[in-house]
């Protein structure tokens, strides 16, 4: 019986030659990443433990994004517990302001997350690693407190779905439309506990950038992971960035999955999310009339230089809609700056959007934007939960960058033709 | 361990968002995010929930976001217990490894009411509804799950193997 490519990275990090469905193991991290929300609570794990060091100070990654730059006196004192540890146990990869980025864009960027890669982040989107063929998954503090007291972690080996898309890409269309599309037809529990395998001519094709919109947002259909095998396109990515070796992985030909599901991409539209589940979908010509008030472009699943550049390209002349405040986040610094070289960020300050330094601000509802009551945002993140972005009595769609600069622009979910 | 405690009941697809929302995640204080817990689904909650009340919940109960301070506002706002048909699977982690009580049983859930007297049996499994006396039989935990949850959590856990 062969395996997929997420049964054979637990198995080399388990030692085994084998591992099947349902199989407890013990894994060997590469990675085991915080941020200034989840790592101060695993500190505080941590140090109920008594340790004098953690397991290694190259595999720890420590990343304040979510309300960075400082919003408050209280999440200062989170990024400061951040901080004083990551000096005190010497922890090499620590971000700070200036350098920082959101830590889904900032590892793959910074040649921290490789091919075969077994990866633990205390932040549900680290699944987003997988478009590299690495092995990540999301768990909570107390789990990266144990990961970087033992470098290991405990794992039942998940099922797999192959999800297969094929067909010509239609003009519009993205890595976020993919996934919307998949989740709208699997529901927010449709792979829940499980691996999402992505694959076909489509896939082939993708760039990285939309890899890892589609790997960020395995999470909303209750993955436990999503997965790209490594391929060209893969190795060109992590070629200028790597430091260490990688290996990549490819499923068996004779590999079991649970499911297989395939999509012929032919006919497909852009996908818009409704409030408040990201599996509520419809394509963006069944949207209605929904009047907005903010539209934001960023976030760990569209912040990436293509995205930019998408709503860029629509951007470039126009003027944001004057009953629409269009924030715009680069996910990371060097992002940022290409944006900057480019002439994306003058696109976005001359259409009248206000252009933010990397953080996560209000994708989560943290800063940098947040919802008043009965106010309806369109944004590229990949959440769309009661009060995800402020009150409770908020709305909040999701929908790729195409869509969100052209319903900037019309200040109303607007296909991207129609600007 | 056995004990009983008073229903609150919620539907499907509670989010770690809506149990404690990130506004409040500039603290991990358990009394502080207790004072929130679940108040986007049911604004009273944080109010009315007395130390041994007993959460029922429909399917993928702590989906999103990987935030402990979903559990931990839950275990300090002194609920006893979260029985769900079915946990999103960091949720689900997340409660074991800070030891709060948790039960997948999928046919308790439309078999209890909001306001009904819940007696649960841990070690067993098992949940009873003392109101109707019907007895439900919850998915058992793997071995070492039930080691690391008899040790309070999974840092007393390692404590206790090194
Ligand atoms: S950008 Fe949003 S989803 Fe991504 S890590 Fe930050 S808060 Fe989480």
């Amino acid at each position: 019986m062969g395996m997929t490519v997420s049964q054979k990275i637990i198995a080399s990090h388990a030692g085994k030659d084998f591992v099947a469905p349902g199989e407890l193991v013990n894994c060997k991290l590469d990675i085991v990443l915080g941020n200034d929300v989840t790592a101060p609570v695993a500190i505080a794990e941590f140090a109920k433990l008594e340790m004098d060091r953690v397991f290694d100070e190259e595999k720890i990654v420590l990343v304040p994004d979510h309300f960075t730059p400082n919003k408050d006196i209280k999440s200062a004192e989170q990024s400061k517990i951040v901080r004083d540890f990551a000096r005190k146990f010497g922890i090499k990869n620590y971000f700070e302001i200036g350098c920082m980025g959101i830590e889904h864009c900032l590892l793959p960027e910074q040649g921290l997350a490789l091919p075969g890669d077994m990866i633990i982040g205390a932040d549900s989107h680290t699944c987003t690693y997988g478009a590299l063929g690495a092995f990540a998954t999301g768990v909570g503090s107390t789990d990266m407190a144990a990961g970087m007291a033992t470098g290991e972690v405990w794992f039942k080996v998940p099922e797999s779905i192959k999800f297969i898309y094929y067909g010509k890409m239609p003009e519009w269309i993205s890595g976020k439309d993919l996934i919307l599309h998949t989740i709208g037809d699997i529901g927010v529990d449709g792979a829940r506990y499980m691996s999402m395998e992505f694959t076909g001519e489509v896939i082939s094709r993708l760039s990285m950038d939309n890899r890892f919109t589609m790997a960020n947002m395995a999470i909303e259909a209750g993955g436990k992971n999503g997965i790209f095998a490594a391929d060209d396109i893969t190795r060109e990515y992590v070629e200028k960035r790597a430091r260490r070796p990688y290996q990549v992985y490819q499923s068996d030909a004779d590999a079991s999955y649970f499911e297989i599901r395939e999509y012929d991409v032919s006919k497909m539209e852009p996908v818009v999310a409704f409030p408040h589940l990201p599996e509520n979908t419809r394509p963006v010509s069944a949207a209605g009339d929904v009047i907005l008030d903010q539209v934001v472009i960023g976030s760990c699943t569209n912040g990436r230089l293509e995205d930019l550049e998408i709503a860029a390209s629509l951007l470039q002349g126009r003027k944001v809609h004057p009953e629409i405040r269009l924030i715009v986040f680069p996910g990371t610094q060097q992002i940022y700056l290409e944006a900057l070289r480019r002439g994306y960020i003058e696109t976005f300050i001359e259409a009248g959007a206000a252009v933010s330094t990397p953080t996560c601000g209000p994708c989560l509802g943290g800063h940098m934007g947040i919802l008043a009551k009965g106010e309806k945002a369109l944004a590229t993140t990949n959440r769309n939960f009661v009060g995800r972005m402020g009150h409770p009595e908020s709305e909040v769609y999701l929908s790729s960058p195409a869509v969100a600069a052209a319903s900037a622009i019309k200040g109303r979910i607007t296909p991207p033709w129609e600007v | 361990m056995k004990f009983s405690g008073r229903v609150h009941k919620f539907g499907a697809d509670i989010d770690t968002d809506v149990i404690i929302p990130a506004r409040y995640l500039n603290t991990f204080d358990p009394g502080e995010l207790a004072c929130h817990c679940m108040e986007d689904a049911d604004a009273e909650f944080p109010a009315k929930v007395k130390p041994g009340d007993i959460i029922v919940a429909d399917k993928n109960f702590g989906c999103g976001s990987s935030r402990e301070h979903a559990p931990i506002a839950i275990k300090g706002a002194g609920v006893a217990c979260v029985i769900a048909r079915s946990f999103a699977r960091i949720f689900y982690r997340n409660a074991i490894n800070i030891g709060l009580p948790i039960l997948e049983c999928d046919e308790a859930i439309d078999a209890i009411n909001e306001g009904d007297e819940v007696e649960v049996d841990l070690s067993r499994g098992q949940v009873r509804n003392l109101r109707t006396d019907e007895v439900f039989a919850a998915t058992p935990f793997p071995g070492f799950m039930q080691e690391i949850m008899a040790e309070g959590g999974l840092i007393n856990y390692i404590k206790a193997k090194k």
